[in-house]
């Protein structure tokens, strides 16, 4: 459950101000699968930022379970990513250097998992998203939906109680974007999650249970 | 996972591992190199050290020599061949002669001195010696009926074993001849550890007794003595007087003072007629710290006598080697700090544009909660790896670099001044060898070696601490660039992660 209170986020540069997110009232009740439109430059990121615990607000508040993020130290906003939090980036961002499966075992590390259950925890995960038979394949050696997928199972595998998706399909094309919403969507039936989508499509957005529009770093509709 | 991520990172960015790792492998090369090399020299040194001051003597006295009034003991040697030298046979004449001189650089005074100098406050033991050179000419001449002009043929001495010349100039036959020389040094056999005989060792045979006084005996240098075929038994012309060889003896002084054979000083003063005369007199002094005020009564009483203590003719010595020293250390610690900085920003500058091109895999990491620490960890890590294989390349280069050295043997000239010579009349240069820079010449001249000047052979060695400082750079490099690359990695915004353009 996140309630946000008259969040405020500006960005400096050189002399410049922008306002990205002016002063937002927001709460979503776990479990919402949200979808959030909007212009380019509208604060879509920003406000997903302060969602995922990445920055915190200049003003206002974001509690998460009660816990207001705005105020607390960068360990605990840390703590809070590794074990609360699941992130689908737009660009996949996944480490060319390592396999699938190590890929989804960086999201373990932190929480200190042991090397064996690890193991066995992300290869469980990339079963769940359908790649069980490329575990050993490095980013390079996948589609890009494919690469979608191990970023899903790497936000999926500890088991968060929030997922947040900047774009998870906009470097997709058609077929394959519905293929990760629909993934997307099935393991938010199954799971439970809170989850954030941030998208320019109308189709991703058509299926979410609450839409949001973000202008100018304020929220309308 | 860190060492997966490590080894696969440093797999993918081969070259800037690569870079980083040749340099610091460089630097660290040239450290152990350096070092070697000044440790080497710094040997030499310790041995030339030894080698001065392993002989009995604390002060020699000397003469400058005078003008020469006639042409007798100057440097030019002359030879008399009047019309009744040698025996006629064929239209030429053989002839053999020989002349006994003090050697170049050595000037003949009255023995009175070692008395005078014996009377000197705080001297333990004096002791004359006579520096001479042998120089025989052997061979043939066309029969001239009438003398050449002024009837004297010069020549330079040291010159080389001998020489033909084919024909004379009115066509009376040729002329085939030689010269020998050697250094013949007249010793005080009544006090054996005071003076040249103090820097040697009988190899063979026995060494010169007080009872051989006015013997016609000779001990020969063990080198002059393979040169020159020489044994215990055999004989050899001094001064046209055959003298029995009762030893041979090594020098072991390495700077060179010492004369191919070694007479009874009272022997040697009448072969050269030279009687009661020396070129040298040795001085023992009671005690060490006496031996300035020893020179200064010396020279007080021996107005005319050049007074040279073995501090000096030491420091003329080490000096030499010292500033040959200085020089190598100071031009490879400069080279070796410019590698080494250069190295040390090289692997700075390459980390952190490193990191910096990852600075959306760093910012992914962060989102999904790893925290700052694991983050430097991998990243210094990584450069520390980095290092590592630089130090190893380093010490393997650094020893192959040592082994080379090793291999040319670069030689540094000590000039033969040893406790024995005096102040050498024109110096010499010495040799310097294998192109290594600090093998300056220097003047030198010792009385009884008035060409020789010892190579000491640079060895540079390995020394554990070498290798351990050498790895310590390479290891400080790799922190110094970890340390920056982390800083810069710690210093990323988790937001970075949604920076989305690669
Ligand atoms: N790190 C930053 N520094 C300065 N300005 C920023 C930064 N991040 C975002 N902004 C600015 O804040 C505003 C909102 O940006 P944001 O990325 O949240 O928009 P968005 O809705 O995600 O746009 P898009 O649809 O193009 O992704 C923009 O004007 C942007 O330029
Ligand atoms: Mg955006």
């Amino acid at each position: 459950m996140y309630e946000l209170s008259g969040v405020t986020k500006t960005y400096r540069k050189g002399s410049s101000r922008v306002t990205a997110v002016a002063g937002i009232d927001l709460t979503i009740p776990d479990g919402q699968l949200v979808a959030i439109q909007g212009p380019t430059g509208g604060g879509k990121s920003t406000l997903l930022q302060l969602l995922g615990a990445l920055e915190r607000p200049d003003s206002g508040a974001v509690r998460l379970a009660g816990d207001d993020l705005a105020k607390a130290s960068d360990g605990r906003l840390g703590r809070v990513r590794a074990e609360t939090i699941g992130f689908v980036f737009q660009g996949f961002n996944l480490i060319p250097t390592l396999t699938a499966r190590e890929n989804v075992e960086t999201a373990l590390v932190p929480l200190g998992v042991p090397t064996q259950e690890r193991r066995s925890r992300a290869e469980a995960a990339l079963a769940q998203v359908g790649l069980a038979d490329r575990a050993e394949h490095h980013p390079s050696e996948l589609s890009g939906g494919q690469q979608q997928r191990v970023a899903i199972a790497r936000a999926l595998v500890k088991e968060p109680s929030v997922l947040l998706a900047d774009e998870p399909t906009g470097n997709l094309d058609e077929g394959t974007r519905d293929e990760i919403i629909g993934l997307l969507e099935g393991l938010w039936r199954e799971r439970g999650l809170t989850v954030v989508i941030v998208t320019h499509d109308s189709a991703v957005a058509a299926r979410a249970e609450r839409r949001l529009t973000l202008k100018d770093g304020r929220v309308s509709g | 996972m860190f060492a997966t991520y490590l080894g696969r990172e440093l797999g993918k960015r081969r070259r800037q591992t690569a870079i980083i790792a040749i340099g610091l492998a460089l630097a660290v090369a040239l450290v152990m190199i350096v070092s070697a090399i000044a440790a080497g020299v710094r040997d030499a040194q310790t041995k030339a050290l030894e080698a001065v001051y392993g002989v009995g003597t604390d002060i020699t006295v000397t003469q400058a020599a005078a003008a020469p009034t006639d042409g007798d003991g100057g440097p030019r040697m002359q030879f008399d061949f009047g019309a009744d030298a040698g025996t006629s046979a064929d239209g030429s004449r053989e002839i053999a002669t020989t002349r006994l001189t003090p050697a170049i650089g050595s000037t003949a005074f009255d023995a009175d001195a070692i008395r005078t100098a014996a009377g000197v406050d705080g001297v333990a033991a004096a002791a004359g010696g006579l520096t001479l050179q042998n120089l025989s000419f052997s061979g043939q001449l066309p029969d001239i009926q009438q003398r050449p002009e002024g009837g004297e043929q010069g020549f330079a001495p040291g010159q080389g074993p001998g020489f033909d010349v084919g024909g004379g100039a009115d066509g009376s036959g040729g002329s085939s001849f030689g010269i020998e020389s050697f250094t013949v040094g007249g010793v005080d056999v009544a006090q054996p550890t005071v003076g040249p005989l103090a820097s040697t060792t009988v190899t063979d045979g026995r060494a010169l007794e007080a009872s051989d006084a006015g013997a016609e005996v000779a001990v020969v240098d063990a080198d002059y003595a393979t040169t020159a075929d020489l044994a215990v038994g055999d004989t050899i012309e001094v001064g046209g007087t055959p003298l029995t060889i009762v030893g041979i003896a090594a020098s072991t002084s390495t700077s060179g003072a010492g004369a191919d054979a070694y007479i009874p000083l009272d022997t040697a003063q009448a072969l050269a007629g030279l009687d009661d005369q020396v070129t040298t007199v040795y001085v023992q002094a009671s005690s060490a710290s006496l031996i300035d005020a020893i020179a200064t009564g010396l020279k007080a009483a021996l107005p005319d006598a050049t007074v040279n203590t073995q501090a000096e003719l030491a420091s003329t010595v080490s000096g030499s080697l010292a500033s040959a020293s200085s020089l190598i250390t100071s031009l490879g610690t400069w080279l070796s700090a410019i590698v080494l900085a250069a190295a040390f920003i090289t692997a700075i500058l390459f980390t952190v544009s490193g990191v910096t091109r990852r600075t959306r895999e760093f910012g992914t990491l962060k989102a999904i909660g790893w925290r700052n620490s694991r983050i430097v960890g991998q990243v210094a890590g990584e450069s520390l790896v980095t290092g590592l294989i630089g130090a190893v390349a380093g010490v393997v280069l650094g020893i192959v670099g040592i082994v080379v050295v090793n291999a040319i043997s670069p030689t540094i000239a000590v000039g033969g001044q040893a406790a024995v010579g005096q102040q050498g009349q024109g110096g010499f240069p010495g040799g310097g060898g294998g192109g290594f820079p600090g093998g300056g010449g220097f003047p030198g001249g010792g009385s009884f070696a008035a060409a020789s000047s010892s190579d000491v052979v640079l060895s540079a060695s390995i020394t554990p601490t070498v290798v351990l400082v050498a790895v310590g750079l390479a290891l400080l490099g790799a922190v110094l660039a970890g340390v920056f690359g982390g800083w810069r990695a710690a210093s990323l915004r988790p937001a970075a992660a949604l920076r989305t353009v690669e």
